[in-house]
């Protein structure tokens, strides 16, 4: 349905986008995720057609949009969900809605289905933010685009809004069978919603596919980093293991292993795959820890100078000084990492 | 929104350019004529210099030590009626100076209206002291307004803080109250200065030789390339002044809890009497004044005409300068530096005095007949002069205008044109509104430039009262007068509104 090759956008002479290629299917959210500044927003106001790309072609049900002459935003049915909601402010949230859309049920319906009935003969200003963001999104889709375009819908509401307007939003997509692009800065939020991510990185993609496949067996160590919290502990392979101060584990390497080059190798440990066991000598020293509500962070020193992270319950308190046995308590393989 | 194809900017920037040059040309109009004598700086050109710094440096001083105590008494101290206070202290914005200069010169000294009604003589205001009163009297709200937002932005806590370590009310006031408000005494004195350098009437009318009233002679003995040398050197004082205003910018802050103490009962009282000396001063003589014309001599004199000539040609204004306004509003908020500097040069026209607007335009009309002493020409003078009030109002459409509106107009499927008809045009119409009704407003009270460019014959309201002053016949001001009030009165309430100058309107909302 959407297919960007090779785009790349630049403004004056910095490079926002660089080479991005990505296919989405039919029906398919995917989320373009990655930290401010790495071309996320950029990437999908070039699929809106409200950036000129230097580069690349953009196909929106297989029509061309950038080569013979970019086609302007009007006529590239892609509905677009703002970060400020973008709500005309001279007009009611029905108005809002039905802004030249020629089927009256369809503004009906979508009115109902995310729950503005009695918002109808609202003007924007009086409603609150999530308010204001499901009269985007009802907007959006009673014009039923070929593709919507989320930018950082939810990162102007309260945390609690949030997390419902979230599966809120994802079941009228679903519903709709609309194909969508959603940007977000948040992984969480990225885990919950997408089919897919998209991983971008100072303009570069760094991973596509399933949130299990990208949190399970991140293929970069800013993939590791971003998506969910880990430490990298060192090891060496060995009959096929990696051997490390924790123990030995099954393991897997990331694509970009070059496996003639060393056995000496990182194996990415994310905080709830690791258990501690008051132990003396054991193998590590409890150097920090701190109460989070559901879980207790423990830190831990191991003895050959590097710090592990362990969530514990929270029930589970071990004192600062304390000697423990650190251990792997995950039983699937952990991603190894060439040697930085 | 951030990449343009070149047709774009083209676009953006095109209809903007030839407005610019237009706003620009009085500047080259009179570095031209000035160069056409060689001139000198000789003794009468020195004590004309001096006059104007003198007069400038104690309206402004005066209109601080005015101002920012009363800004000071009605924003943070819990007076009872405080918006009545406010509103008797903001009103001499209300009545053009020139107006306060008309009746004091008619009211005072020896045979003047009060002598013959009371039988006693109060002294003269007259010359250097008498000018700079009634420039104070008229000006000194600028500082207040322009305090009083800087003093509400001022957190109550910081003081408190101030307090718990140790540091007295006195205490407080200079070290923790002073160093945050001295930007807006200076924003506010800097308004003063540009008003009394501009000012032409009101030094006119009470005799003191300032630029303004040389230039206006020089015109009357045709010497216009000597009102055009004045008319340079004025403009280098008022391009000081926009160069330090630039510089005082204030920081916006964060609106925190208020200041607010309890005064005790001299105080109160006081405050009180200052308030309505100086409300009867600015605002209660000045109408008193036309109300007792108006009943001795009835309004036989005025002319319907009148009023026809001073609306035609400000309404005339008020349109092709919101229609000019809208592309410099445009490059303004989406041109980039190109777009602000050609903002930044159509704004002079508003620092231009308009006595030197008016030579300007005399000069150009001398060379084009066919343009002179027509309502035209008046018409260009009020739109080069005022455009820089329909651009302010226009911009403050434009940002409600969010960056995402017409890409999300757009990417609902609506082009062009069907975007600026139906999302931008409706936001931004009650904006283009008021910059005309502004601009009409502050054309309809304008003397100089009128007096320069009317067609002959044609008299404005405020013409009408310059004649009255040199004929002497003071009771037939008595309608243009209060006609004039009437209409200042209506543009400072739309001023005050649109500049947020946190006035009458925000201490409603609070």
């Amino acid at each position: 349905m959407l297919s960007i090759q090779n785009l790349n956008i630049s403004y004056s002479e910095l490079p926002a986008v660089r080479d991005l290629t990505i296919e989405v299917g039919k029906g398919e959210i995917l989320a373009l995720v990655g930290p401010t500044g790495c071309g996320k927003s950029s990437a999908l106001r070039a699929i809106a057609g409200l950036i000129e790309p230097i580069g690349g072609e953009i196909l929106i049900d297989g029509k061309a949009t950038v080569a013979n002459g970019m086609l302007p935003p009007e006529k590239r049915s892609t509905g677009m969900v703002f970060q400020d909601f973008a709500l005309f402010p001279h007009l009611n949230v029905e108005s809002n809605v039905g802004f030249r859309v020629k089927n009256p049920k369809l503004v009906d319906k979508w009115i109902s289905k995310l729950g503005l009935e009695e918002f109808r003969k609202a003007m924007p200003e009086t409603l609150s933010g999530g308010q204001k963001q499901r009269v985007a999104l009802a907007r959006s889709l009673a014009h039923e685009p070929k593709i919507l375009l989320l930018d950082e819908p939810l990162s102007n509401l309260d945390a609690a809004l949030k997390i419902d307007l979230r599966v809120q939003i994802r079941e009228a997509i679903k519903e709709a069978g609309v194909t969508a692009v959603w940007v977000t800065h948040d992984q969480e939020e990225a885990l919950t919603i997408a089919d897919r991510l998209a991983i971008m990185n100072k303009g570069k993609l760094e991973q596509v596919d399933t949130p299990e496949k990208c949190y399970e067996s991140p293929q970069s160590r800013f993939v590791a980093n971003f998506l969910g919290d880990g430490r990298f502990v060192g090891g060496k392979i060995k009959e096929g293991f990696v051997q490390t101060a924790l123990g030995q584990h099954p393991y897997i390497q990331v694509d970009t292993f070059e496996s003639s080059s060393t056995n000496e190798v990182e194996i990415l440990i994310r905080s709830h795959d690791i258990g501690l066991q008051i132990k003396s000598p054991g193998n590590a020293i409890i150097i920090a820890q701190a109460y989070e509500g559901e879980t207790r962070r423990h830190v831990a020193k191991l003895d050959t100078g590097e710090s592990i992270d362990a969530r514990l319950p929270h029930e589970d308190q071990i004192p600062f000084g304390t000697r423990v046995q650190a251990y792997v308590k995950a039983n699937h393989p952990l991603v190894a990492f060439p040697k930085a | 929104m951030i990449s343009r194809t070149r047709i774009n900017r083209w676009g953006l920037f095109a209809p903007a350019i030839p407005i610019v040059l237009l706003a620009f040309s009085p500047i080259v109009v009179l570095i031209i004529l000035a160069q056409q004598e060689p001139l000198e700086i000789g003794a009468r050109n020195l004590r004309i210099l001096g006059n104007t710094l003198a007069l400038t440096g104690l309206t402004v001083t005066g209109a601080i030590a005015i101002g920012v105590p009363l800004a000071f008494a009605t924003t943070c101290l819990r007076l009872p009626r405080a918006g009545t206070a406010l509103a008797a202290l903001v009103s001499p914005l209300a009545i053009p100076s020139y107006l306060g200069a008309f009746t004091y010169f008619a009211a005072t000294g020896p045979g003047g209206e009060i002598d013959s009604l009371l039988g006693i003589a109060p002294f003269e205001v007259r010359g250097l002291l008498g000018t700079s009163w009634i420039m104070c009297l008229y000006t000194f709200p600028f500082v207040l307004l322009s305090v009083r937002a800087s003093l509400r932005r001022l957190d109550a806590s910081l003081v408190e803080a101030g307090r718990t370590l140790g540091l007295g009310p006195l205490g407080c006031f200079f070290h923790i109250i002073l160093p945050r408000i001295r930007r807006g005494i200076a924003a506010g004195a800097l308004l003063v200065a540009l008003y009394t350098l501009s000012d032409f009437a009101t030094p006119a009318i009470l005799g003191l030789d300032t630029f303004t009233r040389a230039i206006y002679v020089e015109y009357n003995a045709f010497g216009l390339s000597q009102a055009a040398w004045f008319s340079l050197q004025l403009m280098l004082l008022v391009f000081f002044v926009l160069i330090l205003e630039s510089k005082a910018n204030t920081v916006r802050e964060r609106a925190g809890r208020s200041l607010s103490w309890k005064p005790n009962r001299i105080l109160k009282t006081s405050l009180w009497t200052s308030i309505s000396v100086i409300w009867l001063s600015a605002v209660g003589l000045p109408i008193a004044m036309f109300v007792l014309w108006l009943y001795r001599e009835g309004a036989s004199s005025f002319e319907l005409s009148t009023i026809l000539y001073s609306v035609t040609p400000a309404a005339l204004a008020a349109i092709c300068a919101v229609l000019f306004a809208l592309p410099i509003a445009r490059v303004a908020s989406q041109g980039g530096r190109t777009g602000r500097w050609m903002l930044r040069i159509t704004s002079f026209g508003f620092g231009i005095p308009g006595i030197v607007m008016g030579t300007a335009l005399v000069y150009v009309g001398l060379r084009l007949p066919w343009m002179y002493q027509t309502t035209a020409m008046l018409v260009l003078g009020y739109i080069l002069r005022f455009l820089p009030l329909a651009t302010g109002a226009l911009r403050e459409g434009l940002d409600r205008i969010e960056n995402n509106l017409s890409a999300a107009a757009r990417s609902l499927g609506a082009s062009p044109f069907e975007t600026f008809r139906r999302i931008k045009l409706p936001l931004i119409m009650p904006a283009a509104l008021s910059g005309a009704a502004l601009v009409f407003l502050e054309a309809m009270r304008e003397l100089p430039l009128t007096l320069l460019l009317r067609p002959t014959g044609s008299e404005t309201l405020t013409t009408r009262l310059w004649q009255v002053y040199e004929a002497g016949y003071f009771g037939e001001a008595a309608i243009p007068g209060l006609l004039l009030i009437a209409t200042s009165f209506s543009a400072m309430i739309l001023f005050l509104r649109s500049e947020r100058l946190l006035g009458l309107a925000a201490d409603k909302e609070s």
